[in-house]
């Protein structure tokens, strides 16, 4: 139980309702999901939750290729096979050659720790099924030592997804669930304002002006993000473009500059073009 | 006071379970929700609400019942998304055609005036889902909101067959985006993987470097095998347009798990039947042709062959000569789905109608014949039977 409460900190602007559901997961020591386009701060969640509350972080990053198991622990067969050749006298012990995972560190940690699972999407189908009792019981296991590990802490954990893949019903059903929107504009000024602080006013109005009307693009394969957003600004910023050129360009042709930050696809970056171009004829100043 | 929500929940449509009630019950006995109304919305959704496709679902449903309206959930449930009508209207018309519009009121004018139309048609349950569900595109057409041209097909006859339809049309090609649903369809696919060794050793084979290191008098001699791929090569034929258009979700869905699952995945698209060529776009499909022939020498014969398609067309476009509604065949598509099948041994069809119509259209059955039996049902169960015929 825990008496502290997330509330953003001061580089992460949590909207209310994030605020609820990270503090019901903190709460009643449940898995968050956490879903949303990419690029709006999912990963981010669980560094700035882990920093809000004080809590160690540990991070498992799935890939393709992880296995649920690789998360609780793997048994170096091969380490040991080489000490028994060598003569070792470690070989006697099979716990020595017992290698953790994440979620085994995150079960001994001292203090309640964050556990970030991230992209649990892009792991095999049934990886999610292979977790289940991990995530709600919070223990494993061990075969090979025949020892049960149980967590010290229920840890706070914080899964994310890019909705590659549907996750199983009876995995949701252990879960808060929480879609990051996209932003606002008006949450997205303070977002901004919380990563460039000395931003003046005006580029800021025409640099978001300017993004949301990208954004609004129908039809585009990757709409930019908040982080796509972040790294524009900060090219602006360093290529010290004036918020007049902006604007300027924002009434002729639309094509904002260095755009290759916002769109990241050749298809994108055409139909933009075309749709700037379609807009100059039937509009010609 | 939360059980007869609960229950709203559940009769409008959403797959909330009791453990999550419990949970929101519990997250309220430790005082998360506070005092205010929007504390409990937001518990209520991140406890009861899974998938953000049915946030919207849930807004209103939170709405109806603690505004105390009566509404009934039938009314919205029926709703129409207006980007769906969009979209489907921009994929209709040419430029032209739009400037027509414009002329008539405007889109948003006209948009208003399907969307009622559409609305009077659901009490018609058959045809008014199957026109909203399905990219249907009579609507335009029968109704006379489209200028001359776009005339889509027939009405009438419901499975809109023996017709000649010369309309040059643009089919969309299908999206393999889709994720929601196709969980299932992975899960049956997955019985079709078909492991095999191949590439750099790079995984002891623990089994072996026992074996060997016993032989080698104790002393250690490590063996190495390559990871395990799914080697299985799937071909993909896909009938697109025309009374497949009420089957494109379940087409989309099939296609979208095919895509993620299989590594070696060729797919094709035709037209109601198989003939001298396929395509790979169907914006393209009049100038990007590839020769049924090619595929056949290209693609060697352990590929597994897969159709996908309602089989319901005239049966002269079968076994006849020039009985293709597109174009004019030299040889009947029974020869040529004949040569494919010859191909590869190991081939189905699956078919998005349920399989009780089968009996009923003529062209089905042929194409039963064709496939000595092998078709199934585009259904999670006939999908797995054919898998298993596949093996």
């Amino acid at each position: 139980m825990t008496d502290k409460r997330f509330t953003g900190t001061s580089s992460y602007i949590a909207t209310d309702d994030l605020t609820m559901a990270v503090n019901a997961a903190v709460t009643l020591e449940r898995p968050i999901l956490v879903k949303g386009e990419p690029g709006t701060g999912k990963t981010q969640l669980a560094i700035e939750v882990a920093n809000s509350l004080g809590r160690p972080l540990h991070e498992w990053h799935i890939k393709s290729t992880t296995k649920a198991q690789q998360g609780l622990y793997e048994y170096d067969a091969v380490a040991r096979l080489r000490d028994s050749q060598l003569g070792d006298d470690r070989v006697h012990d099979i716990g020595n050659y017992i290698v953790r995972g994440k979620v085994w560190e995150a079960f001994e940690s001292e203090q309640q720790p964050v556990l970030l699972i991230d992209e649990i999407d892009k792991a095999d189908i049934e990886f999610p099924n292979d977790l289940l009792r991990e995530l709600d019981r919070m223990e494993f296991y061990v075969y090979e030592t025949k020892k049960l590990i149980t967590a010290r802490h229920r840890p706070i954990i914080v899964i994310t997804s890019n909705n590659e893949k549907e996750l199983p019903d009876a995995f949701l059903r252990r879960c808060f669930f929480h879609y990051i929107k996209f932003p606002e504009k008006d949450t997205m000024a303070e977002i901004v304002d919380v990563h460039f602080p000395n931003l003046k006013k005006d580029l800021l109005k025409e640099a978001l002006e300017a993004f949301y009307k990208v954004r609004d693009v129908r039809g585009l394969k990757k709409k930019p993000s908040t982080s796509e957003l972040l790294d524009w600004i900060k090219l602006l910023l360093a290529e010290d473009i004036a918020p007049e050129v902006l604007r300027g360009e924002g009434s002729r042709n639309a094509i904002p500059p260095l755009y290759g930050a916002l769109l990241k696809n050749e298809q994108d970056v055409h139909l933009f073009e075309q749709l700037v171009f379609l807009d100059r004829r039937t509009n010609p100043q | 006071m939360l059980i007869p929500f609960f229950y709203m929940l559940r009769e409008g449509g959403m797959k909330t379970s009791i453990t999550e009630l419990l949970t929101l019950l519990e997250a309220m006995k430790r005082g998360l929700a506070g005092q205010s109304v929007d504390d409990f919305y937001y518990l209520a959704r991140t406890s009861l609400v899974k998938d953000e496709a049915q946030l919207d679902r849930f807004d209103r449903i939170f709405g109806a019942y603690f505004k105390g309206v009566e509404d009934s959930l039938a009314d919205l449930m029926q709703e129409i998304p207006e980007d769906w009508l969009r979209h489907q209207a921009e994929l209709m018309l040419s430029e032209e055609e739009r400037r027509q519009i414009e002329a008539m009121g405007g889109f948003d004018a006209l948009m208003k005036a399907l969307q009622e139309r559409l609305e009077e048609q659901d009490e018609r349950h058959e045809g008014g889902n199957r026109w909203i569900g399905t990219a249907g595109t009579s609507p335009f057409g029968a109704y006379g909101y489209n200028p001359e041209g776009v005339r889509m097909g027939q009405e009438g006859s419901r499975n809109r067959s023996a017709v000649k339809v010369w309309d040059k049309r643009n089919y969309r090609n299908l999206d393999d985006s889709i994720e929601l649903g196709t969980r299932n369809i992975k899960v049956a696919l997955r019985k079709l993987r078909k492991f095999a060794r191949e590439g750099a050793a790079d995984q002891l084979d623990l089994d072996d470097t026992i074996d060997k290191t016993a032989r080698n008098a104790g002393l250690l001699d490590i063996r190495m095998v390559p990871e395990r791929h799914n080697a299985v090569k799937v071909l993909l034929c896909l009938d697109i347009g025309g009374s497949m258009d009420d089957h494109v979700r379940i087409c989309e869905e099939m296609f979208s798990a095919a895509r993620s699952e299989f590594k070696h995945l060729e797919y094709f698209y035709f037209h109601n039947f198989i003939y001298e060529s396929l395509w790979k776009d169907n914006r393209r499909r009049h100038s990007e042709k590839t020769p049924t022939l090619d595929i056949a020498h290209k693609y060697a014969s352990d590929y597994k062959l897969i159709f996908v398609g309602d089989a319901t067309m005239s049966p002269y476009e079968i076994v006849y000569a020039g009985g293709s509604v597109e174009h004019w065949n030299e040889e009947p598509g029974a020869v040529w789905i004949k040569r494919l099948l010859n191909t590869y041994p190991k081939a189905v069809w699956l078919n998005p109608e349920p399989k009780q119509r089968w009996d009923y259209t003529p062209s089905t059955k042929l194409v039963q014949e064709l496939m000595e039996d092998r078709m199934y049902p585009l259904t999670i169960a006939g999908l797995d039977e054919a898998i298993k015929a596949l093996h």
